[in-house]
């Protein structure tokens, strides 16, 4: 009774799977060399560091091999000659919906993000292809000092903060994506919180790919001065094509003392869509750095929000959830460095495996012999649909000091035929039971982020649910 | 029932009941007939298929049906998915009800009473209320509708959220598989009063699973059905539970042989 019948087809309930015709402003032929790296950044005027970072970066990318872990047999399929590394469709990046083209405002108007922005958020920025087409703020803010850009912007207005931290939590050489990323970035965004500024709406970035075998690489730096905070959300669709599409972003974090950085994600790629992200923050003493993560698209994702507690009495959080369905790896996970005493760290991880998917936790937990009483735990757990799917743990921890407290949890389960009977004996049909269970399984999750986004996520699970029954 | 009451379309008829699982015969036959207003009891040993009798009836996917029929109103039960029969006002209350993590009970109370009453009888003011009353008749308290369905809940706490669902839902034939067995005194007349206001004043009909005579002290049945080895050896009035709780099971196996002879 619960699914292990009939495969949901392809990806046919993707709902944000339209696309738009191809109207390009600039578009590079596909391919990637020095000279593609030089151009991208002689298009936007950038100071010579930046060019000769991108070109430092581009040579690393092409010297370092493909991971030999994770789903290797998938990312060696990535064409890397079949991705265009560029494409501008707006000339400007406009600070009202009705100056934007008039395709891309429509596209951005049916995934609801002008209406989220009116509602419930401090800014907004929404990028397309390459570049941001749309960005504001809210006034009261920015009168405050907080600085809210695309990077283009941020390198342009404020190439001083940039030069200092750009890098600075991810190392160009840290892994061969996140030195892609170095070399061909394009837009992401630029975040400053001056200090005890409390941002208390999120702010918002969405990204949208909308064009045949793109490689979308934005690249997003958020710094939280002084006893600040901030919550930056961000979503991402894209349509569904036969050929593969490459995204892949670095988010670098900064938390100095007593500040809180909150970072949700709904990652909702199409199937299409390789989704290679390193994401990782450094939290100065007594800061905070939340990742929620939630991982439902992409063919295939690889990704583990990473928090270095550098400064006494830091904390960091990473919950996530991961779907798989049918085709899909999620190997998703957390890394946590405790490098200070007194810091203290939770990992939640929550994975479903559907329909011949396969999830996968990744994790590492460490601290370093000098950091006295620290408290990590770790949860993870497992749902499982069917049979033809999978789910796999990789917990490391790497204890050095004998003070530390640690715990650490897993588990795997299935949806068991009881559960899915005594719902339905309330009226629910059994798509309907399973749908409630499984966003029962999310909700540790879900409870995390802002409601508009936990309702988002509820009705995607659902979707995602529809014709999984055998 | 005297001769000349037409008591007109039975709520439920249950008519030569066969239902196996796994290739085991469980069900060997069983009849009941529930008119609108009336209270049965089944009384059986474990084993002896009275769980089984009330999963049959409202469709657990685990159970075939090999023979025999189940009718609501006249209308055949057995083709209707189980939350097709939910929304014809079948309700099971379940001996072991199943957590779900994660699902708030007050979510779920909406969207169930949603789907079986219907969206409106889900929503504002007059959903609080009716809900407020019946928690507060159940003796449930108001943190309760944040908490996960019957997740951590101790065995009587499951029973009364079932009962509190039975007063939401405001079934045509509720079913209760052993609803008194955890329960003390106090929680059984609490169930015995949801029962007997959902079923004589609503003039819906109850099928009353149970080990004990207890709960039938507080809830009069107007017939009682013992079920041995899948099939109802005796049918008879009320006093047909305070015999067995006189004599037992066993009592009545050697009384059914010696007729036998």
């Amino acid at each position: 009774m619960v699914p292990n019948g009939e495969a949901r087809e392809a990806v046919g309930e993707y709902k944000a799977g339209w696309h738009d015709s191809e109207k390009s402003t600039i578009r590079f032929d596909f391919g990637l060399s020095e000279e593609v790296v030089r151009k991208i950044s002689s298009l936007k005027n950038e100071p010579d560091w930046m060019t000769e970072l991108r070109v430092k970066a581009y040579h690393h990318f092409i010297d370092r091999p493909m991971p030999t872990w994770g789903n290797t047999s998938m990312l060696e399929s990535i064409d890397f000659d079949r991705i265009c590394y560029y494409l501008r469709s707006s000339e400007s990046t406009e600070k009202d919906w009705e100056d934007v083209p008039e395709e891309i405002r429509s596209t951005f108007d049916r995934l609801g993000i002008p209406e989220a922005e009116q509602k419930w958020l401090s800014g907004v920025t929404a990028q397309y292809e390459s570049e941001a087409v749309y960005h504001s703020i809210r006034e009261d803010l920015e009168e405050q000092g907080v600085i809210f850009l695309d990077m283009d912007s941020g390198l342009r207005n404020h190439p001083e903060i940039v030069k200092k931290w750009f890098c600075s939590v991810v190392p160009l050489t840290d892994n061969k994506f996140s030195a892609l990323n170095t070399a061909v970035w394009s837009g992401g965004s630029f975040i400053y919180v001056p200090k005890g500024v409390h941002v208390e709406m999120p702010v918002q970035a969405y990204f949208r790919i909308n064009a045949k075998n793109m490689g979308q690489f934005e690249r997003t730096l958020i710094i939280a001065d002084e006893g600040s905070s901030i919550h930056y959300v961000e979503g991402c669709t894209a349509p569904t094509y036969s050929t593969d599409s490459l995204h892949s972003a670095v988010v670098e974090l900064i938390a100095l003392p007593g500040s809180h950085i909150r970072y949700s994600t709904i990652q909702n790629w199409s199937a299409n869509v390789y989704n290679l992200v390193t994401k990782r923050g450094i939290a100065h003493e007594n800061a905070k750095i939340e990742w929620v993560d939630g991982n439902i698209g992409s063919k295939l994702t690889m990704k583990y929000p990473a928090v270095i507690l550098k400064g006494e009495g830091s904390h960091a959080e990473v919950i996530s959830v991961a779907y798989s369905g049918k085709g899909q790896h999620q190997d998703a996970g957390a890394k946590i460095h405790h490098l200070a005493s007194n810091t203290t760290s939770k990992i939640l991880s929550k994975s479903i495996s559907n329909n011949g998917g396969r999830g996968s936790y990744r994790g590492l937990v460490s601290v370093s012999p000098k950091a006295e009483n620290c408290k990590l735990n770790v949860v993870c757990d497992a749902l499982i649909l069917d049979e033809k799917s999978r789910s796999d743990t990789y917990p490391t921890m790497e204890v050095s000091n004998p003070t530390a407290h640690c715990e650490h949890e897993a588990s795997v389960s299935k949806i068991s035929d009881q559960q899915i009977f005594y719902l339905m004996s309330r009226g629910h049909s059994e798509e309907e039971a399973l749908a409630m269970v499984v966003n029962g399984f999310f909700e540790p999750f879900t409870k995390e982020l802002p409601m508009e986004y936990a309702v988002e996520l509820n009705q995607l699970m659902a979707l995602e649910m529809e014709g999984s029954i055998g | 029932m005297d001769v000349g009451d037409d008591p007109g379309i039975p709520l439920l008829e249950v008519i030569n009941l066969h239902a196996e699982t796994g290739g085991v015969s469980i069900l060997r036959g069983v009849d009941i007939k529930i008119n609108p207003g009336e209270i049965h009891a089944i009384m059986g040993r474990n084993g002896s298929g009275k769980t089984t009798t009330a999963n049959v009836i409202m469709g657990h996917p685990d159970f075939d049906v090999s023979d025999g029929e189940v009718k609501l109103n006249g209308e055949d039960l057995l083709a209707l998915e189980p939350w097709e029969r939910a929304r014809e006002g079948v309700f099971l209350s379940f001996q072991y009800p199943q957590a779900i993590p994660g699902l708030q009970v007050g979510n779920f109370l909406r969207k169930t009473v949603s789907s079986i009453r219907g969206e409106e009888a889900a929503k504002g003011a007059d959903f609080r209320k009716s809900l407020e009353s019946a928690m507060e008749t159940i003796g449930i308290p108001r943190n309760f509708l944040s908490r996960y369905v019957n997740d951590g809940f101790s065995g009587g706490e499951k029973k009364r959220f079932e009962i509190l669902q039975l007063l939401l839902l405001k079934p045509n034939l509720v079913i209760l598989d052993e609803t008194d067995s955890g329960l003390d005194i106090d929680g059984i007349k609490t169930v015995a009063a949801g029962v007997n206001e959902a079923v004589r004043e609503a003039g819906s009909g109850a099928l009353i699973i149970t080990h004990y005579s207890r709960i039938l002290e507080h809830v009069k049945p107007d017939r009682v059905h013992v079920l041995i080895g899948g099939k109802i050896v005796k049918s008879g009035g009320p006093e047909l539970a305070n015999e067995l709780e006189e004599h037992g099971y066993e009592g009545l196996e050697e009384s059914l042989s010696e007729e036998a002879f």
